[in-house]
């Protein structure tokens, strides 16, 4: 990866120091729609831009039904038949150069599942249990999907009896596998002693370290996780938090999506809020959770609802995404609402609202 | 006063995952369980609620003994405990509408008539619109359904409230709605509760003490595979 020379201009939104290069997934004005049987639009995701780039970890944050699963949805090509999107999400070619990118939203289903899930772009899932395949071992899972995805190991299976070259030359394609798997078990931290075992077998942190190294197995530019630390104990969480920035820091650009505060604050160096399908801030991290905190009502909300801090609630829920009202969508909750937000208010300088807090980043 | 003595209770009596553990909650008190997920808390928070029957120890419920567990519980002891799980589409019938699930315990106790008044001053509380009550679970999201939940374990106004893990698939707004909620009825009420979770910063907020599992009796012993 190349550095970035000192005199050049940062472009709005990229992270300050840890980014090199070209972004692996520039999303612009990506809208999600869904017809629902009932007649009318669901608009589960709208206008979401943002960048993100190797080496780091952008979290986008916000709660149950904002949108931010159907967004990651969207990006993987896994959106029910009933959806219209448009927009354009498009990700860095094998080089990072500009030729042989490719957008996601207008690649073919045969393209994202041969060329992208997998390999350009590896899931780390929800819930790990229900990603792994019950009936079989993590090395047998590992080594399905090296041989799906790096071919390598592909003529050694069902080929019995083909003489005694060919078995000599299966018994080292098979202790090459071995090795590939024990590996790619290494580089998510799964113990190899441990790689005989069935999923039920795991604690929830080996079975989420497992997904992990399903998904490292490509050595996809990008890594998307969905919710990696649902459910999990606050130590795990930490420690899976981790993980997944030790891939980033080994050069991934890592999206993680999650409602949880502090797993984003643990690892990430940008933030990204969500709200009601759009995205209303994205900040730096530090600046974020630090005493600057965010510049969207919604998003100081969020954090003074920690136990950590004020630990009050937002008042009332977020509309329903058929049913939005016209105008900013958290007008009915939000302390600073005035008659100007009757108007969508749209971003600037990574904030869209009407009363957002001072940027002070510039003066201090 | 809730007391628990000397529980060992399980789903395998070789290999009961709560062993000798006993905890007590003074009336009117909170008290947080700390502890991994996996490591038997939830099991306790069950048969302190009546909901499972332990091995061998004793509960003994404002000063009456507890003789039996799930149906086999006399009436006045089980509705004693107000319940809210973890994961709220376990624990909710996904054929009933909000307003009826919230209003199930009374009918069940044969308090039907109390229902509408009730269900309505409890869904203010909780925060869901008429609206929301007339719709079933799969029409409303994780923590609109949970909102419901809350709302049934206060429905018969409950002594004793168990939660477990009653936040942990929640956003930071809706925990602390929720647990907001929780407390304005213990207010109120003078209602004791006992809430198992893992998150230390949540629980040393919310209670007046939090226990850590590893350090019950008994609890050490426990194998945990973290
Ligand atoms: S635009 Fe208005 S209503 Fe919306 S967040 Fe900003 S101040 Fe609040």
């Amino acid at each position: 990866m190349t550095t970035r020379s000192p005199e050049a201009p940062e472009a709005p939104g990229t992270p300050g120091g840890r980014a090199a290069g070209e972004p692996v997934l520039s999303v612009r004005g990506l809208s999600v729609r869904f017809r629902m049987r009932t007649g009318g639009d669901v608009a589960a995701v709208t206008d979401a831009t943002f960048d993100v780039w190797p080496g780091e970890c952008l979290a986008l944050i916000g709660e149950s039904g904002c949108g931010k699963s159907v967004l990651a949805s969207a990006l993987l090509g896994l959106l029910p038949a009933n959806a219209r999107t448009v927009g354009q999400a498009l990700l860095a070619g094998p080089g990072g150069g500009p030729g042989d990118g490719l957008d996601l939203l207008a690649a073919d289903e045969r393209t994202l599942a041969r060329t992208v899930r997998g390999r350009r772009i590896g899931l780390v899932p929800q819930s790990p249990a229900a990603h792994l395949t019950p009936v079989r071992t993590v090395r047998s899972q590992l080594h399905e999907t090296l041989r799906e995805l790096t071919g390598v190991w592909k003529a050694g299976i069902g080929k019995a009896g083909t003489g005694k070259a060919g078995s000599r030359k299966s018994g080292s394609r098979k202790a090459g596998l071995r090795e590939a798997g024990e590996a790619a078990a290494a580089r998510a931290a799964f113990p190899a002693d441990h790689l005989d075992r069935h999923p039920h077998e795991l604690s929830g942190g080996l079975a989420q370290r497992a997904a992990t190294a399903l998904a490292l197995v490509g050595d996809a530019p990008l890594l998307l996780a969905d919710e990696p630390t649902t459910g999990l104990d606050r130590d795990l969480v930490d420690r899976t938090a981790d993980e997944l920035r030790r891939h980033a820091d080994a050069g991934h650009a890592l999206l993680m999506i999650t409602h949880d505060l502090a797993a984003a604050e643990r690892i990430a160096d940008r933030v990204a809020v969500m709200y009601a399908g759009r995205i209303v801030e994205i900040a730096d991290a530090t600046t974020f959770f630090g005493t600057r905190g965010p510049r969207h009502p919604y998003a100081r909300g969020l954090l003074d609802a920690l136990p950590e801090r004020a630990f009050t609630p937002i008042p009332g829920m977020p509309p329903e995404l058929g049913d939005l009202p016209p105008g900013c969508a958290f007008a009915a909750r939000c302390p600073k609402a005035t008659d100007a937000c009757g108007t969508v208010p749209s971003p600037a300088d990574g904030v869209a609202c009407h009363h957002a807090e001072e940027d002070r980043t510039c003066s201090n | 006063m809730l007391e628990l003595s000397r529980i060992t209770a399980g789903y395998e009596r070789r290999a009961p995952v709560v062993r000798d553990v006993s905890l007590s909650v003074a009336a009117g008190e909170a008290v947080g369980l700390l502890g991994p997920s996996g490591c038997g808390k939830s099991t306790l928070a069950r048969v302190a609620a009546l909901l499972h029957r332990p091995y061998s120890g004793t509960v003994v419920i404002d000063g009456s003994p507890a003789h039996g567990w799930r149906h086999r519980a006399p009436r006045e002891q089980r509705t004693a405990f107000g319940v809210v799980f973890q994961q709220p589409r376990l624990s909710a019938d996904p054929r009933m509408r909000l307003a009826d699930l919230i209003a199930e315990p009374l009918r069940a106790t044969g308090r039907r008539e109390e229902a509408g008044g009730r269900v309505d001053e409890l869904a203010r509380r909780v925060g869901l619109s008429a609206e929301l009550l007339r719709r079933r679970p799969h029409e409303v999201s994780d923590g609109q359904l949970q909102r419901a939940c809350l709302a049934r374990a206060l429905v018969l106004r409950p002594r004793w409230l168990i939660c477990d893990e009653m936040t942990a698939m929640l956003d930071a707004s809706t925990t602390a709605a929720l647990v907001a909620v929780v407390e304005e009825y213990r207010e109120e009420t003078g209602a004791g509760l006992l809430t198992v979770g893992h998150d230390r910063t949540l629980l040393g907020r919310w209670c007046d003490r939090t226990v850590r599992w590893e350090d019950l009796a008994g609890a050490a012993v426990t194998p945990t595979a973290d």
